[in-house]
């Protein structure tokens, strides 16, 4: 008789930012669908396979408006793959779902007239720079994590000085220094950073993460619960270390 | 002006009401002027607690309403001429408290009393973050337990962040009390003692108030357990607790343990 071995394999959750256009629309709607219209007859394919964002923050629109929008835009090709800046009431589950955290970078540059060498339309889809040139900040919390908190940081490193509660979660980007006991869950190297590690004065901790892959409680050994302890990643598993 | 006390805990049934009430009733057996709200509109308890059951006219949703004026719906102690309860509603729910409705209530009452203590329901939806937003000092009532200890984590969270003080980048003034504690229990270790909870919590300690029987009897016969019986332990623990929230500074003795003579000098000193 043969046994299949499965070893659970975690599935691999990830935090990435790309580059997306922003479309504002303006009220009367039709009035500027009337002027993207224009824009697109200029430059046949601007919108074709990019990635858009609505950007309704501040706008009086409600939900069948925006999904007359939505449709509309749908008709001309542009494919709206998010909405910035709706109150959760606004969206359902038929309307793309609500992007957050956008920050913003340097303008498109709008089409003037047909270009000749049409650049692949794949490839202008710049994701955000792997490699940023300036220094990535780093951050330090100066009192407790408390249950219910979550420390969100998409770049750079973190610093507690203090405990993370139970219930409580610190996401990082760069590595997690926690001084303090780390009750919570701890979350380094989300956007892609293998060599990310967590530091903790004590490991009590619920899940541990590093560029997506994870740990429970239940799974870390027993003899490094409440020690100081070190996290990092070698290869696609966890290892946890005492620190000297 | 008199000082706001929020007493919380988010977790339900470990003592808010009991603490409110014996707290209120020690304050006032030094001659200072309290006023105990109830904000558990829908789910009253304080009137009970303090044997105010039967005199209830007017209450807190009344008043913010505009269909009575406070000096109506405040209720003097029978024992106690320095002590006024303002009950709360319980035929009306938590959205009939306004921001504004609360704000104008606690600003009287502040005026007019020393101490105004807020009583606040458990969870952490609008009737508990009202009831802790004006507050100038907070009470975390814990049991020694971890879901309540966690959860008294999260209401320490959001007292850091959801109230007035906080808003303006003031830091907030908290002070755990323990209350429930078992000395028999914590020695067989089938409870969290006390300084892991500190350690968990790190805000200083008010007090620990002990289980007893003596804390249900009061209640079932609508006295705060200061004024039932004021010489059994729990009754001790909140004159305790009490005084050094006036600002005295009294070693917390932890009970059932026997201490030597330095922990009998030193004392106990939290975060």
């Amino acid at each position: 008789m043969t046994d299949v071995l499965t070893q659970p394999r975690p599935i691999r959750l990830k935090g990435r930012s790309f580059l997306a256009l922003a479309l504002t629309p303006e009220p009367p709607f039709d009035d500027w669908l009337a002027r993207l219209d224009d824009l697109a007859a200029r430059s046949a394919g601007f919108f074709l396979r990019r990635p858009v964002v609505l950007d309704v923050e501040g706008l009086d629109i409600d939900r069948s408006q925006l999904r007359k929008l939505v449709d509309q835009l749908g008709t001309r090709s542009v494919r709206i793959m998010g909405i910035e800046g709706a109150r959760p009431s606004l969206l359902c589950s038929d309307l793309p779902p609500a992007m957050t955290d956008g920050r913003p970078a340097s303008d498109f540059e709008a089409p003037i007239a047909e270009q000749d060498d049409e650049v692949d339309a794949a490839e202008s889809v710049v994701p955000s720079d792997p490699l940023p040139t300036k220094a990535t900040p780093s951050i330090i919390v100066t009192r407790p994590v408390r249950s219910g908190q979550s420390l969100f940081v998409p770049e750079g490193d973190v610093t507690v000085v203090g405990s993370v509660a139970s219930g409580a979660e610190v996401v990082a980007g760069g590595s997690i220094h926690i001084y303090g006991t780390l009750r919570g869950r701890a979350m380094a190297g989300t956007t892609g950073g293998a060599s990310a590690r967590i530091f903790c004065r004590k490991l009590e901790a619920e899940l541990i993460a590093i560029d997506g892959f994870y740990k429970t409680a239940e799974e870390m050994e027993p003899d490094l619960r409440g020690k100081a302890v070190q996290i990092w990643l070698e290869g696609e598993t966890i290892k946890l270390g005492t620190l000297g | 002006m008199g000082k706001v006390i929020v007493v919380t805990s988010g977790k339900g049934g470990v003592g808010k009401t009991t603490s409110s009430a014996a707290l209120g009733a020690a304050l006032a057996q030094n001659g200072e002027k309290v006023v105990v709200v109830d904000f558990d509109v829908g789910l009253r308890n304080l009137d009970l607690v303090m044997g105010a059951e039967r005199r209830v006219v007017y209450d807190l949703v009344n008043v913010i309403q505009g269909e009575a004026k406070l000096t109506q719906a405040l209720i003097r102690d029978k024992r106690l001429e320095t002590l006024y309860l303002l009950p709360a509603s319980q035929t009306r729910d938590k959205d009939n408290l306004t921001p504004e409705g609360v704000e104008k209530v606690i600003t009287a009452l502040k005026r007019a009393f020393d101490w105004v203590i807020c009583d606040s329901p458990a969870g952490i939806e609008r009737g508990a973050t009202l009831a802790m937003r004006h507050a100038d000092v907070a009470i975390v009532v814990t049991n020694p337990e971890v879901s309540s200890v966690r959860d008294s984590d999260r209401i320490i969270g959001l007292l850091d962040s959801k109230t007035l003080k906080a808003e303006n980048g003031e830091c907030m003034e908290k002070h755990l009390l323990l209350t429930r504690y078992d000395p028999a229990r914590a020695e067989r270790g089938d409870m969290l003692n006390v300084d892991d909870v500190l350690e968990i919590l790190s805000i200083p300690l008010l007090g620990i108030v002990p289980e007893s029987m003596d804390v249900l009897r009061a209640s079932n016969v609508g006295s705060p357990v200061t004024l039932a019986d004021g010489h059994s332990a729990p009754a001790i623990a909140y004159f305790d607790a009490a005084r050094r929230l006036k600002g005295e500074n009294l070693p917390v003795a932890i009970p059932g343990e026997k201490r030597g003579f330095f922990g009998k000098i030193f004392g106990r000193k939290a975060a």
